[in-house]
């Protein structure tokens, strides 16, 4: 857990950052294997953090985005992965000890288990409207879990908002919420849920949140011993939190790509009133991760605000200045925003470039690198771009030559770290392993 | 008027165009002449799309006022309506994808220009592909998909067409979120579309309309 000091409203951001960053880089409370493992770990983080800070460490680093390839690795179905966390566990320290990565990817964020008792209705998965065998994890359906009339209600009270409206239509077991009255009131709490106890429909409700429950201890157990197991063998996780753009919390999960695309038309003073609305939860949810984890490194992956969803125009006026302000704060609190900008971000280059040196480390996927390279790369570490196409139906010399041109192309004067432009829950094994190798190969600073 | 009425949709003037509808209806004029106009609004639309002018809030609005019409139009409907399309292209994202923004961009860009568009929607099995294949005798088949494991189902997807002995008069296009040239190689596609309009293009190319 990290604690700040008795100054730390003193301190400038970069301060800010280095504290974190070093607490993180320590490796403190981890039980190393050894001395080796110890001295990898540190080795790593400094790397990864110098590159974030756009400084040149020793070689670029390599952080092989392994998503669900552990799974392939080890034989295992998602299916396995998923249900049984002590193979999972299994699974990912095996790939933990036969690939070399300056980073360990992490386990596996998705509880099937609980998704099951708790009927998940937004997501698909291996034995939940995805085959047993499927070589797809798990996949969001899209839908207007808020409906277009409903933005006043959330903003009024969010609590209330969850409970009765957002919750039923995702989340089979509070279905009988839709049809009480709110909550919020500042009395008769204690007989409210009294009389639901004695309905059978609540009654219901209770036992699954309780048999759902009890599948967390083992889930989480699996989780932090994997996470912690990597860590000791000297493998550092590259993540603290994640967080989302405040477009994106409308746009992916509660209005939806249709919903929200009409609201911009319709209602498009709504979507402004809203974002603002959430744009400080989102906040202090990233800081309250970060702080957690002791990684000031926030992963935040993007999705509407690319070249092919809306114009320069749309992305100026919806997308970018709530986005911005909520880097600037992560970034003024000591974090470190890893925006993710899945698909392609050529004509967003500019816009992204107007950030404090050294702030932000963007991780793109279609994007242009050279491009990138001259615009962003100016004032933020630059990541990502390997192709997971490449990376499960090209060959290791097809693999390689991608990877020494990444490093030609945005390694020179540091701020630059070799890794997929998306993650690889497929990929030939000895692919994986001359990506690493090329930034061995390639990227050491003289 | 009906300059007008083009313009008011391709421009997405929700209220003006809905309200222009009602009074042309109410004029009783032909409503087959209201949804030509609306076609025409529509391919107006999608001109502005491939220009770089409009991009999916257009498009996705455009769709939502285009629903309207329709809805105002189809009670003083006597019979059906049928429209001269220029080709027949099926579509679908592959067997264990459930992704479809793409996709339905590409049957909206289809569509308006002058294609008979069969959509199969989202997770096709490949017996659902043959199936459609073989009723609409269409001579292009679209496969979509975003995520990794579309690499094999499209694979396997374009392996079985081939079994059926339906490959040799059909063209392939792949598209969306991760495809690319590679994958197209890796499943023996005829081509890859990075974007809707290539999608267009390719088939305008292979009915020999371009």
């Amino acid at each position: 857990m990290f604690k700040r000091t008795d100054n730390w409203s003193e301190l400038t951001w970069q301060q800010k950052r280095d504290l974190r960053f070093n607490k993180w880089i320590s490796g403190e409370g981890i039980k190393f294997v050894d001395k080796e493992a110890e001295k990898n770990y540190q080795a790593r983080a400094t790397r990864l953090a110098q590159a974030a800070k756009m400084e040149i460490p020793d070689r670029v680093p390599c952080a092989v985005p392994t998503g669900w390839f552990p799974a392939m690795n080890a034989g295992i179905t998602l299916k396995e992965a998923m249900y049984n966390p002590e193979k999972m566990k299994w699974a990912w320290l095996k790939f933990v000890d036969e690939y070399d990565s300056d980073t360990f990817d992490g386990t596996i964020l998705f509880q099937a288990p609980v998704s099951d008792i708790m009927i998940d209705k937004t997501m698909k998965w291996p034995g939940h409207g995805l085959p047993d065998n499927s070589h797809s994890a798990y996949q969001y359906i899209e839908g207007e879990y808020m409906k277009a009339d409903e933005y006043d209600i959330f903003m009024k009270d969010p609590f209330d908002f969850q409970l009765r409206y957002l919750l039923p239509r995702t989340t089979g077991i509070f279905e009988p919420f839709k049809d009480i009255p709110s909550f919020s009131s500042y009395q008769g709490l204690p007989q409210r849920l009294m009389a639901m106890s004695l309905d059978p429909k609540f009654q219901k409700f209770l036992k699954a949140i309780q048999d759902a429950g009890k599948q967390i201890p083992a889930l989480r157990k699996a989780d932090s011993e994997t996470t912690q197991a990597a860590a000791a063998k000297g493998f550092p996780m590259f993540r603290g939190g994640l967080a989302i753009a405040p477009f994106d919390v409308f746009a992916d999960n509660l209005r939806g790509t249709q919903g929200i695309f009409t609201d911009m038309f319709r209602q498009p003073d709504k979507i402004h009133e809203a974002m603002e609305f959430v744009l400080p939860k989102l906040l202090s949810g990233a800081i309250s991760m970060a702080d957690a984890t002791d990684c000031p490194v926030v992963m935040m992956p993007l999705h509407k605000g690319d070249d092919a969803f809306m114009s320069d125009k749309q992305f100026e006026t919806f997308y970018w200045p709530t986005f911005k302000r909520l880097l600037l704060e992560m970034i003024e609190e000591g974090l470190v925003p890893f925006p993710v900008a899945e698909g392609a971000y050529n004509r967003r280059l500019e816009y992204i470039s107007d950030m404090p040196k050294s702030g932000v480390i963007w991780m793109f996927d279609q994007t242009d690198m050279a491009n990138a390279k001259k615009t962003v790369g100016r004032v933020s570490c630059i990541a990502g771009n390997v192709p997971v196409s490449l990376a499960y139906t090209g060959s290791v010399e097809e693999m390689e030559a991608y990877c020494k041109k990444l490093i030609e192309t945005c390694a020179p004067g540091g701020g630059y770290i070799l890794s997929g432009g998306t993650t690889f829950d497929m990929a030939k094994p000895e692919n994986l392993r001359i990506m690493m190798e090329s930034a061995k190969k390639y990227g050491y600073y003289k | 008027m009906s300059g007008d009425y083009v313009n008011l949709l391709a421009d997405l003037k929700e209220d003006e165009v809905l309200a222009l509808t009602k009074k042309r209806l109410d004029a009783k004029e032909d409503p087959m002449k209201i949804l030509e106009d609306s076609r025409k609004g529509m391919e107006v639309v999608g001109s502005r799309f491939a220009g770089g002018e409009y991009f999916l809030p257009e498009l996705v609005f455009s769709g939502e006022l285009l629903k309207q019409i329709n809805e105002l139009v189809k009670p003083h409907l006597k019979g059906a309506v049928t429209q001269k399309k220029i080709g027949k292209v099926v579509i679908g994202t592959v067997a264990g994808d459930i992704h479809d923004i793409g996709l339905n961009i590409v049957d909206f860009m289809l569509d308006v220009n002058g294609f008979e568009v069969t959509n199969l929607g989202v997770d096709v099995p490949i017996e659902k592909f043959i199936k459609a294949v073989k009723d609409t005798k269409t001579t292009i088949l679209g496969l979509s998909g975003f995520l990794t494991p579309a690499f094999d189902a499209m694979k396997e997807t374009v392996e079985a067409l081939e079994k059926e002995g339906l490959r040799k008069n059909l063209k392939i296009m792949i598209g969306g979120g991760q495809m690319d040239d590679d994958v197209r190689k890796y499943a023996k596609a005829d081509a890859y579309g990075k974007d809707a309009m290539a999608a267009v293009a390719l088939s305008k190319k292979w009915i020999g309309a371009a």
